[in-house]
């Protein structure tokens, strides 16, 4: 007879002290494991309740405008900076971990248009209606520690250093945008033209046009640093290369473009914030076709902002909401609204992928967490690896209906909600009425389908 | 030499795809016509998940070489044959820890029905003169004794060792491990069988009513209560795979059920006479049944056709599978084990035991051990069955060496992932997948389950204004009430006349007989 019988030995499967951690045997035989689809489903269901729950984005107001904030800047190395300019002619700085002002000055005689901030040194710069462009330092007149922040107390420091800019560039006409070079001492304004500065010249060392009266706004490419794009009145997008110091490409939409930010990783793709709702994505090396459209919004989107990553998007918009979407999707991953927001100019993904920030016409500057239901603050390892497998769940069961309910369920306010049920009745008689045409018309006769990527177009030139 | 090491390697490598097939959740036919689709993102992310389900199965074969314990066996030299091998012969064999296993309890208040917890560690026995015990038996720790002074029909563990449900004479109580009582549940009476699903946290009893009553232990609510409707019923059992209940009937039908379904999912007619014990076994592929005809079958649950038929000497009262798929019959004083039975059909037995001068009552086999308890008319006695125990446990699911701590965890952890009854199918597999039904159909399904959900809505929406909205009661309507016109008083006369011709012809009834000639009369006199 030959035997053997299960016969274990309670200290190979029980800790030895009560210091050590529990011994853990794993079997990953199916069998012993039932259930596991309900089971994960259950668990996706109970994340994506957490998820809904736990959703509170909003950080906190930084108060201190006057006027609305219509221009904004992030600095490409420095977490803890923001620059942003008011209606007023207000400059201000702020440290985003105090959440305060560490810097003012009324910069302007009329509105800041736009604010850029560069890689060298500590200084940013600023443009406005009142024909001038100036660079600021704002280390040369820092508040004190002790009254950091305060304002009344920052007002009595600066009468007796009076705040000047390190130097001032004045143009013929008023600005309307403002972009620096990434490395170079060199930045483009816009305005009747766009006009490429460097730093030490008085005059203005290029003049670009296209036949445009008005220029919007331009940005230069972060990574392709040559390349720069501008926004006309006249609903183009023109994309210029300082090498040849001449336009490359016109795109003609159908309607104006209110902002442009480059993909940080893909530096041939940009989005452009439409004032028909939507935000278009396209390639530059291909205009006739929008790679994506963001849609959503259901007023003018102001503003346009890529994440560190260039994974995802935010948007800012005329209907006093933000939205971040997925760049590859088309429709917003999450909206923040807050009772007192108002219409939104300015929005800017922070440099650690990370927080939100809003500038609105109510004067603030609003701080969002970029996931809002994400912890801040520092994660073990075990706490980490639950979270990720959450998230793996809630992507796995992500199209069960219970679980796409709870997960897309938000709070709109109602004149949002309104104004969703209105475009979508415009919307969809426009489509009918499309389609009653189609259905009446001769085969020969008809005309072919637009895709949705490709109506907003409506001419490219080179 | 590099030659020999690449092959080694690669036997390997075919030896860890064949263990992978074990674990692999990807559609065999995932693939099929993926690359005649033109959506390019699509076609990359159904190649992408495919991929990614067969790393995964390789990276879980590949974690069979950290499995600590081999299966036990029993295996004859020359002439001997392992059915021969008494429980006395096989003490001499082996370690004293497993001969202590070995153990037979005298009890006078018998017969004794028996359960373990998943994890295999802790006893319950129940005798049928009102004797209760709850005890760790490999620790030998008794946690309590009780004696009911009343009929016990059937003992039952709940999700862990804290608590567990007993059937008495009428009423099914709660106790937990102390021996307090700690609920009575009323509405499951004169229960004979418990059996309860740790998963669901659900309580499921039949008895004499001929009811199925599933009570959710973790909010106390009863869930649902279905009528057999085929009387009385002493044998249930669940399919461990996808907690189906399977009720064995006096008729010899085995009815499947669901708490979803107010009638049987299935209809099996397995025997000629009543059936006596059913099992299935872990994977849910299997299932056994007895019956009083003194058969013994095997079904395939994937097509419901049985496999092997076997004749028992006297009818089998127990029936067991092991976590190997060891088949465990007790009939009358004797207890037989078979050993890949539902493969081929067997010749003879791989262990037999005679309990001398008693009857067999209830049959388990242990989880994670080589044991097999059995209740019977004298007590209770546990056999060693070498190779009917799954060696490896895993601590996550149910761990014979945990703690007080980790039972508490586990406790809340299994209430966070407590699944729904509603989830409870014969496809368990059918949860996150799209219904590919037309949609007509799935229209049609939605409605009848909401009509079924909200039945006083939907006989309301169903009565609602038929034949109140005709032409001419509109015209009716629509005069003034307080006049009388000749016109109004004739449209009344005539829609009365027109409804008692409807009545009557919905009787069956007609004014006159039915000649030839009727066919002339037009489309009213049509019959």
């Amino acid at each position: 007879m030959k035997v053997k019988v299960l016969s274990r030995s309670a200290d190979d499967y029980t800790r030895a002290r009560s210091s050590d951690i529990h011994k853990v045997q794993r079997n990953l035989d199916p069998t012993l494991h039932p259930f596991e689809k309900a089971r994960e489903y259950t668990r996706a269901l109970r994340a994506t309740k957490m998820e809904r729950m736990m959703a509170k984005p909003f950080l906190g107001a930084l108060t201190g405008h006057v006027d609305g904030v219509y221009c904004m800047a992030k600095h490409p190395k420095k977490l803890d900076w923001l620059v942003s300019g008011g209606g007023d002619g207000d400059l201000r700085l702020w440290s985003l971990s105090d959440q305060k002002t560490v810097w003012a000055t009324q910069g302007h005689k009329a509105m800041v248009t736009g604010v850029s901030s560069f890689l060298e040194g500590n200084m940013f710069i600023s443009c406005s209606n009142d024909r001038t462009v100036k660079i600021w330092d704002p280390t040369l007149f820092q508040m004190g520690s002790e009254d950091r922040g305060d304002v009344f107390s920052f007002a009595a420091s600066t009468a007796t250093a009076q705040i000047a800019p390190v130097a001032t560039y004045s143009g013929k006409n008023a600005f309307s945008g403002l972009s620096h070079h990434r490395s170079d001492n060199i930045f483009a304004t816009s305005g009747s033209v766009v006009d490429i500065w460097d730093h030490d010249r008085a005059e203005p060392i290029q003049s670009l046009n296209w036949g445009v009266d008005t220029i919007n706004t331009v940005k230069f490419n972060q990574t392709e640093t040559n390349i720069l794009a501008s926004t006309g009145s006249d609903r183009t997008i023109i994309l210029y290369d300082l090498r040849t110091s001449q336009p490359i490409t016109k795109v003609v939409l159908a309607m104006r473009t209110n902002a442009i930010a480059w993909n940080p990783m893909e530096a041939f793709n940009f989005m452009a914030a439409n004032e028909d709702h939507n935000t278009y994505a396209f390639d530059m090396r291909k205009l006739d076709k929008a790679h994506n459209v963001l849609k959503d919004h259901v007023s003018a989107v102001m503003s346009v902002d890529y994440s560190p990553t260039g994974e995802e998007v935010v948007t800012g918009g005329y209907d006093r909401t933000v939205r971040v979407y997925k760049a590859r999707e088309g429709h917003s991953r999450d909206m923040y609204h807050t009772a007192r927001m108002q219409r939104v100019f300015s929005v800017i993904y922070t440099m650690d992928n990370k927080y939100l920030l809003s500038g609105s016409d109510d004067g603030n500057v609003r701080l969002w967490k970029a996931r809002a239901s994400e912890r801040l603050g520092v994660r073990s390892n075990r706490e980490r690896g639950h979270l990720e497998y959450s998230e793996k769940l809630k992507e796995k069961y992500q199209h069960v209906p219970e679980i796409r309910k709870i997960a897309r369920h938000r709070n709109t306010p109602k004149p949002i909600k309104t104004a969703q049920a209105r475009k979508k009745i415009m919307l969809d008689s426009r489509k009918t009425k499309d389609e009653n045409m189609r259905k009446h018309t001769k085969k020969e006769n008809q005309k072919e389908r637009i895709p949705e990527r490709k109506k907003a177009i409506v001419s490219v030139k080179k | 030499m590099p030659d020999k090491k690449s092959n080694k390697n690669g036997e390997e490598d075919a030896a860890l795809k064949q263990a992978a097939k074990k674990y692999s959740r990807a559609d065999p036919k995932a693939l099929e016509g993926v690359n005649k689709l033109e959506n390019k993102k699509l076609k990359h992310g159904l190649k992408k998940k495919y991929k990614e389900q067969q790393e995964a199965a390789l990276k879980a074969a590949s974690t069979e070489m950290l499995l600590t314990e081999e299966a036990g066996f029993l295996e004859a030299e020359g002439v001997e044959k392992t059915y021969q091998f008494t429980q006395r012969a096989l003490k001499k064999e082996v370690d004293i820890a497993t001969a202590h296993k070995m153990f037979n309890l005298d009890l006078q208040l018998g017969p004794y029905s028996i359960d373990y917890t998943r994890n295999g560690r802790h006893l319950l026995i129940g005798g049928k003169k009102g004797h209760v015990a709850a005890f760790d038996w490999q620790g030998g720790q008794l946690s309590c004794e009780l004696q009911l002074r009343e009929t016990v029909r059937d003992v039952k563990w709940l999700h862990n060792e804290t608590m567990f449900a007993v059937a008495q004479k009428k009423y099914v109580y709660i106790y937990d491990r102390t021996g307090a009582e700690v609920h009575c549940l009323r509405n499951h009476i004169e229960v004979n069988k418990l059996d309860f699903l740790p998963y669901h946290f659900l309580l499921t009893s039949v008895g004499n009513t001929g009811y199925l009553k599933y009570q959710d232990t973790s909010t106390g609510k009863l869930v649902v209560e279905h009528r057999t409707k085929l009387g009385k019923c002493d044998v249930m059992t669940q399919n461990p795979f996808n907690a189906i209940m399977h009720l064995g009937h006096g008729n010899g039908v085995v009815t499947l059920w669901s708490p979803n379904m107010s009638t049987p999912l299935v209809k099996m007619q397995c025997h000629r006479g009543p059936v006596t014990a059913l099992a299935i076994d872990h994977a849910g592929k299997y299932m056994a049944s007895a019956g009083l005809d003194g058969q013994l079958k095997l079904w395939d649950l994937r097509t419901f056709k049985p496999l092997q038929e076997y004749y028992t000497p006297t009818p089998a009262a127990s029936l067991s599978i092991s976590q190997r798929g060891l088949l465990a019959v007790g009939f009358g004083p004797h207890v037989s084990v078979w050993r890949d039975c539902f493969q081929t059909k067997q010749q003879s037995p791989y262990m037999n035991h005679l309990q001398p001068g008693s009857a067999i009552q209830d049959l388990m086999f242990v989880p994670f051990e080589d044991v097999l308890g059995f209740g019977h008319s004298k007590g209770m006695s546990s056999l060693v069955v070498p190779g009917s125990g799954e060696p490896n446990f895993d601590s996550l699911e149910a761990n014979p060496f945990q703690t007080k701590r980790q039972r508490q965890e586990m406790e809340v952890h299994a209430l966070l992932d407590k699944i729904q009854p509603e989830m409870i199918t014969l496809d368990v597999a059918h949860i996150g997948q799209q219904d590919k039904a037309p949609k007509d159909v799935v229209n049609r399904e939605r409605k009848e389950a909401w009509e079924a959900s909200n039945p006083q809505e939907a006989k309301e929406l169903r009565f609602r204004a038929r034949g109140k909205n005709s032409s001419s009661r509109r015209v009716l309507r629509k005069k003034a009430k307080n006049v009388i016109d000749q016109k109004k008083i004739d449209m009344q006369d005539r829609i009365e006349e027109e409804k008692k011709e409807r009545a009557k012809r919905r009787a069956g009834e007609t004014d006159e007989a039915v000649t030839a000639l009727d066919r002339f009369l037009g489309k009213k006199r049509k019959f």
